[in-house]
């Protein structure tokens, strides 16, 4: 299966930086070390030929070390083939390298990460928000953002 | 201002005051500020089976043109600047209507990026509840503003420049 191909690859290629692959149902996940994740993309859209970025977004689960993670979706065109990358990021230091050079998609979707969750990307060309305003405090789909927002009174509920 | 100066208060300046009402409620023009679902039933308002053209309403994408607008939707923090920017390029008179759950009160959404409704930065004449409100309803908040304008006093004399108009509450 050609799935098993791309993570035989990678882990020739990248022997260390490879820390676990996860098969469910078809779908396969590779959780990689952060640092690479460029070359890593590279790689597997020109040697692997997984060209679209479906997806890149944060994941965040408070109370565990690492704190958030970063997936990718990868799609091959040509093979019709799924694949996904995992990234882990601390919470101590939120920063993963961009991928916006490997895929142009990824420029927006890195924005709303940074937006919504707090991770920063290196080398972005233009990180700011984009769906909160400008001048907004704090990443409101972290767990710890209140619902109703910083100022305003938690919903008590429909039956007090 | 204390004392308010009204051209006058028989029965000639009273007969211009109601035709003047009477011609701006029959020919309510309003800006489209459709922002989302309730925009769908606005369209169907101003469509074919709940014609709005025969009330006098023709929708304009101006605001300059335009003297009420319809809040039609989700209010979020974002969008306040741009519609505060609208409401005051709108000439006087002008009137608001609060379409919808969303911009009478927030609707379902009591989150951080939503207005909790759109009269904490607009003066709203009219609130229209639903979620989003039938066609049937949209017209009917249009001729409650229909008769809260014929209840308007010294609007002649407003336009001519003696005094203001005065709205009952």
């Amino acid at each position: 299966m050609s799935e098993h191909a791309a993570v035989g690859k990678l882990k020739q290629n990248f022997s260390e930086d490879v820390l676990d692959v996860v098969e469910f149902r078809g779908e396969t996940t590779i959780v990689v070390k952060r640092e690479k994740i460029v070359e890593i993309s590279t790689f597997l859209r020109d040697e692997m030929g997984y060209d679209f970025l479906c997806d890149l977004c944060g994941v965040d689960y408070l109370g565990t070390s690492p704190r958030f993670m970063v997936v990718y979706n990868l799609y091959n065109i040509a093979l019709k083939d799924r694949l996904r990358i995992k990234v882990p990021v601390e919470e101590s230091d939120a920063t993963v390298d961009t991928v916006s050079v490997v895929w142009g998609t990824a420029n927006w979707h890195e924005r709303e990460c940074w937006d919504l969750m707090g991770i920063s990307f290196n080398n972005h060309p233009d990180l700011r928000r984009i769906l909160m305003p400008d001048d907004w405090e704090g990443h409101p789909l972290r767990k710890d953002y209140p619902l109703q927002g910083p100022d305003r009174e938690p919903y008590q509920g429909r039956l007090q | 201002m204390g004392v308010e100066e009204t051209l006058g208060n028989n029965v000639i300046t009273t007969s211009l005051d109601k035709i003047v009402n009477w011609s701006r409620s029959r020919s309510l023009w309003p800006m489209t500020f459709g922002l989302a679902c309730c925009a769908i039933e606005m369209m169907a308002s101003g469509a074919a089976r709940f014609d709005l053209d025969r009330f006098g309403v023709l929708f304009r994408a101006s605001p300059r043109q335009a003297d009420v607008i319809i809040i039609a939707g989700t209010v979020t923090r974002k969008m306040v600047p741009v519609i505060q920017t609208v409401y005051e390029q709108m000439p006087e008179p002008k009137y608001v209507i609060a379409m919808g759950a969303c911009a009478c009160s927030g609707g379902i959404f009591d989150t951080y990026s939503t207005v909790q409704g759109v009269d904490e930065y607009l003066p709203v004449d009219v609130y229209v509840p639903g979620c989003p409100p039938r066609p049937e309803g949209l017209i009917y908040g249009l001729g409650k503003l229909q008769e809260k304008i014929m209840a308007e006093r010294n609007s002649f004399g407003a336009a001519i420049g003696v005094g203001e108009k005065i709205s009952e509450a």
